[in-house]
């Protein structure tokens, strides 16, 4: 669905992304994995078409560059780390701009078909009670449901996540995370996450790639990737005894 | 605990425009009555329907300061009010800053330092004696508010209220500096320096009039136009982005169309400082901060309040007319540390 090809990212003479190529398939779920610093969240906004890149992201045909801003923004949805508002806009006006890409001009009608998946949007995430609430009251937790639900309304093809449940409780995480698992079971959508926590990332995730200074390391199926080799080579340390000594605290 | 945090904002419904165009026409009925020589509702009303049927001025000395003082007067100043009002609310939604304004960003006395350079060089536009004053203020509040944001921008990349309004204040200081000198050695062909740093609206007629409501149904029916997307940028630039707005081409779009709407109301009443601040915010107390509704209502209230400032300037020390700035400014500066402290808090 999704294919990157020698993207290349550069801040003046920094090389932030260097000639990486991926590819994103139907019902796949690709974790992008990697130190801080690796060129995680730079991809992301590149694939997002948010920064100027060499190289070409091809969405099935066509080349994402080509493409006017409602037209990327129904194929490819994006959920960032962090959102503030700082307006009392109430949940459910922020549900609906998910539906931006889909009005027409001045004077087209009604959008119908809008107005049910933002009520599907708001279900799914739980927050059809809080559908009056202004944002200025909601927690953490509740925000970023609030931009999940916008991100749903918005009806893409591919969901782009970076972080999205960083420094959310964990009763908040598992909840995004397996929304976004439920979402991802339609035919024909895909998910490409930054996620730091690689417990989740193997729980979740179908594919991977590890990234290390801008450079893909290794990419493919996550368990082929997530060797204790990959992670030693690029984390400088051995994962896998962390991990599991981590775990013999809750035995 | 839930229905606490539910928002009882009733929807921007008939009855509320309804309600605001009453407010706004009793408002402007009142400023035509009181002045120096009062005159009753009924013999204001008389003349104003005489007027509106084409009934030539009887000739009466109060229908003569209704019909060729007062009334143009009002006009001016419910447009112009409503114009500032309006861009301060689109300048607000657009930059995510509830500090920004014309006045509060130097953007005006851009506006005003192209109007004085104008006057004092001169410079008209073929047939229409105005338009090189109208077009050069544009054109520098234009290149002021550019000027201002790459300043910013540079200081640091969230365009943070802060910093935005520091360089705005320090850009203002300046231009003030350079208006002050450039008078100094024209003042023969420019307007006094208190107009422009105040303004005034005393001595404006119909053509003004008409020049503000064509910018202001142009320019108005642009911004309102693309409520949805200033919307979208009043929650994170990040996410407009993200759900498709063209966020570069609507960004140029309001900022142009906001200096222009700007540089008229400067070139014709001077630089009137803080309607821009803080109607909007009396607006979005009422309405809530969608622009649906936020941009129509910042509208009657901007051009409210600007009525009951120019009923002030010129009748509290009657016969002594204040300058407008002096009440918009008092009134405004207040409410500013009010809403610099609290978003501050906010943090």
């Amino acid at each position: 669905m999704l294919q990157g090809e020698h993207i290349t990212v550069r801040y003046g003479s920094c090389v932030v992304v260097d000639d990486l190529s991926f590819h994103l398939g139907e019902g796949e779920w690709l974790m992008l994995a990697g130190p801080n610093g690796a060129g995680k969240s730079t991809l992301i906004e590149t694939i997002a078409q948010g920064v100027p890149y060499t190289g070409a992201i091809r969405w099935k045909d066509e080349d994402l560059r080509t493409l006017k801003g409602t037209r990327l923004a129904q194929r490819i949805g994006v959920l960032s780390q962090k959102n503030n508002v700082g307006y009392a806009y109430t949940v459910e006006e922020v549900v609906s701009l998910g539906r931006y890409a889909y009005k027409g001009g001045l004077f087209s009608g009604r959008d119908e078909q809008g107005k049910t998946e933002v009520e599907k949007a708001l279900e799914i995430t739980g927050l059809t009670e809080l559908r009056h609430a202004s944002m200025l009251t909601l927690s953490g937790g509740e925000m970023q449901r609030v931009f999940l639900a916008q991100v749903f309304a918005q009806n893409p093809q591919v969901l782009i996540l970076d972080e999205p449940a960083n420094h959310l409780d964990l009763k908040y995480q598992q909840h995004i995370f397996s929304l976004i698992s439920e979402w991802l079971k339609e035919p024909g959508r895909a998910v490409l996450s930054v996620v730091h926590d690689l417990s989740l990332a193997r729980r979740y995730g179908t594919h991977a790639i590890l990234m290390d200074h801008g450079k893909s390391i290794s990419q493919g199926l996550i368990r082929e990737v997530m060797t204790p080799e990959n992670l030693q080579q690029v984390y400088g340390m051995n994962v896998y005894a962390w991990m599991q000594e981590m775990l013999s605290q809750w035995q | 605990m839930l229905d606490s945090r539910q928002l009882k904002r009733e929807r921007f419904t008939p009855l509320t425009y309804l309600f605001l165009t009453l407010a706004l026409l009793f408002t402007m009925l009142l400023c035509i009555c009181v002045g120096s020589v009062s005159i009753s509702f009924s013999d204001t009303i008389t003349a104003v329907w005489n007027a509106i049927r084409g009934i030539p001025a009887s000739g009466s000395t109060s229908g003569n300061i209704i019909l060729n003082v007062r009334l143009p007067r009002v006009l001016c100043v419910t447009l112009a009010g409503a114009a500032l009002s309006l861009c301060g609310a689109a300048m607000q939604g657009l930059l995510r800053n509830p500090l920004a304004d014309g006045s509060t960003m130097g953007v005006s006395s851009g506006a005003a330092l192209g109007a004085v350079i104008a006057m004092a060089a001169g410079f008209t536009l073929p047939g229409f004696s105005y338009g090189g004053i109208m077009v050069t203020a544009m054109a520098f509040a234009f290149g002021s508010l550019i000027l201002i944001l790459s300043l910013a921008y540079s200081l640091d990349h969230s365009l943070s209220t802060n910093s935005i309004i520091l360089i705005g204040v320090i850009f203002t200081m300046f231009i003030s500096s350079i208006i002050s000198l450039i008078i100094t050695f024209a003042s023969d062909h420019t307007r006094s320096l208190s107009f422009w740093t105040l303004g005034s609206f005393s001595g404006v007629n119909y053509d003004q009039v008409k020049l503000l409501l064509i910018a202001l149904v142009i320019c108005g029916g642009i911004l309102i136009r693309f409520a949805s997307e200033l919307n979208a940028f009043a929650i994170g630039e990040d996410n407009a982005r993200h759900i498709g707005v063209n966020v570069k081409r609507v960004k140029l779009i309001v900022l142009i169309t906001v200096s222009v709407l700007i540089g008229v109301c400067v070139s014709i009443s001077g630089t009137i400082s803080f309607v821009g601040l803080v109607m909007p915010h009396i607006a979005r107390m009422l309405v809530g901060p969608n622009h649906k509704r936020l941009l129509p209502a910042s509208l009657f209230s901007g051009a409210i309040f600007l009525l009951l400032a120019d009923l002030t300037a010129r009748t509290i020390l009657s016969p002594i007319e204040l300058s407008i700035g002096v009440v918009t400014s008092l009134v405004g500066a207040v409410f500013f540390v009010v809403i610099f402290y609290k978003t501050r808090k906010a943090r």
